[in-house]
């Protein structure tokens, strides 16, 4: 079986999975089965063959799976969506369809060799930047500029940059992994890279901090900093580069904590959530962590069924406040329990496995690394946001990808996508027909 | 650079395994911390979309019930009658200020708790969880008898139906209008009113309980073996105890009298000259055996009752009656640091009705599902044998006189028999501010109602003119 039949036969399960959620979430709802369930479903699978179809025509030999992962992942964020709020739903499904039309243009822009990136790498990086300091024209928005209001619609830069960033960083070390790796010196036990070299990685390092600084969102910048590490790593395949990196990173990140009382009290509450001083505080206090925490222990092993989770009652404040944002997935093990948390965790750790796959596969370096950073990109995302509101890690807010409501993830997203498969189908053509 | 892209894979699953044992931990391994977790309204919550149980007086009268508000939360609404029961029913406002009294007691009846099996056969059936009724023991009459003879003053009648242990009036005053509570303004200005209407005087006041104190010590007295209802003690006032004069009652003078004598004129001097010879630690023994040093075991909040017994006053905390620091004598005649409940002197009493055996004091009688079949019938139930039977009757035979010839003829009923003791603690003497109690029981040969009386700072007010005709128009009542 060739890999696009595979993909349409893959993608069966995530349609069944679709129309029977929108099925029990009905049943939940008006006792009853409505057959606006299996339009839904309908509707979604109709998009997903429309996807497959441009798949087929412009990258037959790309990665199978890829595609129905997301399915998977994206379908079942609009159940849950759905089970929050019919008109977050309704409005979920249009930015798919938004997020398809940019797959579609990405893939068929890209399509004869994506490898024309390169050439535009510091209008790409440049590009990334100035998106990041977009919402620095707004307000912030919990002591963070995290979007921009262009009009109706409100655009979360940070999304689309951390794509521009990989881009950047693939072309970039492609060119000089050799020299880092040639010319490092050995001082103290530690490798250090050549230092007219490092002059550029500083710079890398520089911007991600003074992101940092200028829109205060720990999370993306924790997520792009993540990356750049992630591909400093697979070029060089020196340890000693990425702790000193970590070190850096966490010689800012300190500088910040003391002088951003966002981020100290971010902390603050990932210490002792349950202080009943840090939970009454209007601001930056720590209710929203409790309170996912105290959601996630109503879930128990095998959750409470959709619809079950106590999230708002009348038009009081709500109890879990952004349950369709950053709080998902806590909704998600309410409903679904340990199961289907853990059954989300692994859909999205196929996909990095998919990804890391397609990043060997590749036979050039920046294909590779180009894999290799978008992949990582994503799992960092997921481990930000799924450890934040597990109180593994400080909460930051970042979407969970694919799964929460928001239009400027979404699209991102699928360019990822886009590229993932890209690279992969010239991997495996290259790979079947060498 | 395939090798370090594994072993980047290979750190993705180590965060990623990391994250599946954060979610663990959170839903599954210390759930049941989180759930109990203060902080954490969920479970109230989760409690607010059950159809609560409803409450009814022994008669079946409604007394609570829940409507759904416009949340799609149940809320308590109690009815006009449940008014007179303010402080033993209590309030459910889970979600505001919390539950008390009966209603935080029989919660877990009341959201249809039912063990593990029976939840999962209810969860897969579809079944939709319901509230189990509760019918308790209160008589609604006899509880409006009391209110009215208490008549807006502070204090607290209790009547027990001996055998049994029934409780079926527990009146405090002032009382609170239960609905009032909804709104959490309404309970921090009851909680802070000067008379505080929000405590439960039957169960939380710690009074000292003057001369009803003397029916503990005759109970001791007789079945300890050392004294029989004849024997006679010298009567002289004052003498002295622990070092201090002790006077009767308007320095009255005794001679050598025998103790049924004593009890009907409640000879201070004589009673204190028993328990000094039974000795402390005898008079602990028979103390511990009524409940003393311990809270009720009645259907009631442990946090709204109040142990019996001798207390440190500076530290509220309760001292062995056996202790050195104790004058025994003192506390045989009801002085000292003594502290009782009514409920604690209607137990007194009940357990002499009852032939010397004390019955465990409930407040509800059965919890009933939505279908009417009884879910639990509450038994019965023996604490423990105070006195032996004939030492009971003896007991009996003494405090019927003191009803029929000594201080306690205001209690007295037409055609049954009354036994009791009356009591009055004077509490500042130079403004004769007074505590007067009767406790007692009747009818005598077959006790139907023991009970409890008294009031808070009657100025110059004695048990026998104050608190005996309360408890006789509320055994009237309860006899009818």
């Amino acid at each position: 079986m060739n890999a696009r039949n595979r993909e349409l036969f893959a993608l069966i399960p995530a349609s069944l999975l679709l129309t029977a959620g929108f099925a029990a979430v009905f049943i939940q709802r008006e006792n009853l089965l409505n057959d606006l369930s299996l339009t839904y479903g309908a509707i979604f699978l109709a998009l997903c063959l429309a996807a497959h179809l441009v798949l087929r025509m412009t990258l037959p030999d790309a990665d199978p799976y890829l595609f129905p992962l997301v399915a998977v992942l994206a379908c079942f964020g609009l159940v849950m969506l759905y089970r929050l709020d019919e008109e977050l739903a309704r409005e979920q499904a249009q930015w798919f369809v938004v997020g398809l039309i940019f797959f579609t243009v990405t893939i068929v822009a890209l399509r004869r060799d994506h490898r024309v990136l390169e050439r535009y790498r510091y209008v790409i990086a440049l590009g990334g930047i100035l998106l990041l300091l977009l919402p620095r024209l707004g307000n912030p928005v919990n002591g963070a500029y995290l979007s921009f209001d262009a009009g109706p619609i409100s655009f979360q830069p940070a999304e689309l940059a951390k794509i521009a960033i990989v881009i950047f960083l693939a072309s970039y070390l492609r060119d000089t992994r050799q020299v880092l790796v040639i010319g490092a010196r050995r001082f103290a036990g530690i490798t250090f890279p050549p230092l007219k070299h490092l002059g550029p990685l500083l710079a890398v390092w520089g911007t991600a901090m003074l992101l940092l600084f200028v829109i205060q969102d720990l999370g993306s910048s924790l997520m792009f900093f993540g990356g750049f590490l992630a591909l400093v790593y697979v070029a060089t395949n020196r340890i000693s580069f990425v702790l000193i990196g970590l070190g850096l990173f966490a010689l800012g990140a300190r500088a910040l904590y003391a002088i951003r009382p966002t981020i100290e009290s971010r902390v603050e509450a990932w210490l002792d959530p349950f202080d009943p001083d840090l939970f009454q505080r209007e601001v930056g206090g720590s209710y929203q962590v409790a309170q996912s925490i105290f959601s996630q222990a109503d879930g128990g092993f095998f959750g409470q069924g959709f619809g079950q989770a106590i999230i708002q009652l009348g038009d009081n404040p709500a109890i879990l406040p952004a349950a369709h944002t950053d709080f998902i997935y806590a909704v998600i093990t309410d409903e679904l329990g340990l199961l289907g948390a853990v059954a989300v965790l692994l859909v999205y750790l196929l996909i990095v496995e998919r990804g890391f796959k397609t990043a060997m596969l590749a036979t050039d370096s920046f294909s590779k690394l180009l894999a290799t950073g978008l992949t990582a990109v994503l799992a960092l995302q997921v481990f930000v946001i799924v450890g934040g509101v597990t109180k593994l890690i400080p909460l930051t807010g970042v979407t969970l990808p694919f799964i929460s409501y928001g239009g400027s993830s979404i699209v991102a997203n699928f360019i990822l996508l886009a590229l993932l498969l890209l690279v992969s189908d010239r991997a495996r053509r290259e790979a079947a027909h060498p | 650079m395939n090798a370090p892209i594994l072993k980047l894979f290979g750190l993705v699953l180590v965060l990623f395994a990391a994250l599946v044992g954060m979610t663990s931990y959170n839903s599954v391994i210390n759930a049941e911390e989180y759930r109990d977790n203060a902080l954490n309204k969920r479970p109230q919550i989760e409690q607010a979309q059950i159809k609560r149980g409803v409450i009814r007086a022994r008669d079946g009268s409604l007394l609570a019930r829940s409507v759904k508000d416009e949340d799609g939360l149940y809320q308590r609404r109690y009815s006009a009658r449940a008014r007179r029961f303010s402080h033993v029913l209590g309030y459910d406002y889970a979600l505001g200020i919390g539950r008390a009294g009966l209603e935080r007691e029989r919660n877990a009846a009341l959201v249809g708790e039912k063990d593990e099996v029976t939840s999962i056969v209810d969860d897969l059936s579809g079944e939709r969880r319901v509230g189990d009724n509760v019918v308790t023991n209160l008589d609604p009459r006899a509880q409006q008898v009391a209110l009215n003879a208490l008549d807006g003053r502070r204090g607290s009648v209790v009547a027990l139906e001996p055998a049994t242990g029934k409780v079926r009036v527990m009146a405090s005053t002032p009382g609170f209008d239960p609905n009032a509570l909804r709104r959490p303004a309404n309970y921090s200005r009851l909680s802070q009113a000067p008379n505080s209407p929000l405590f439960n005087r039957a169960t939380q006041a710690g009074y000292a309980p003057g001369s009803t104190m003397k029916v503990v010590t005759a109970a001791a007295a007789l079945d300890s073996g050392e004294f029989t209802p004849q024997s006679t003690v010298s009567g002289k006032s004052p003498i002295i105890v622990s070092g201090v004069p002790l006077k009767n009652f308007s320095d009255r003078q005794f001679g050598a009298i025998p103790l049924t004598t004593a009890l009907t004129n409640s000879v201070n001097t004589v009673w204190a000259q028993v328990a000094q010879r039974l000795g402390r630690n005898r008079m602990a023994q028979y103390m511990e055996r009524f409940g003393f040093g311990s809270d009720p075991p009645m259907d009631y909040p442990d946090a709204q009752m109040f142990a019996s017994g001798v207390y440190d006053l500076r530290r509220n905390a309760l001292i062995p009656a056996s202790s050195r620091r104790v004058d025994i004598g003192r506390v045989a005649i009801g002085q000292e640091r003594l502290r009782v409940t009514p409920l604690q002197m209607a137990m007194v009493a009940a357990t002499v009705a009852n032939g010397g055996v004390r019955m465990a004091p409930h407040i509800t009688s059965r919890i009933v599902d939505t279908d009417g079949r009884v879910v639990e019938r509450i038994e019965p139930k023996a604490s423990e044998r105070v006195m032996s039977a004939e030492s009971a009757g003896q007991l009996t035979q003494m405090m019927s006189d003191v009803v029929r010839e000594g201080t306690g003829t205001a209690a007295a009923l037409e055609g049954i028999e009354v036994a009791g003791k009356t009591g009055t603690a004077e509490l500042n003497i130079a403004r004769r501010i007074n505590q007067p109690w009767f406790v007692g029981f009747a009818p005598r040969s077959a006790p139907k109602v023991a009970i409890a009386v008294t009031l808070e700072n009657v100025i110059g007010g004695q048990g026998g003119v104050v608190a005996a005709p309360i408890a006789k128009q509320v055994m009237q009542e309860l006899l009818r």
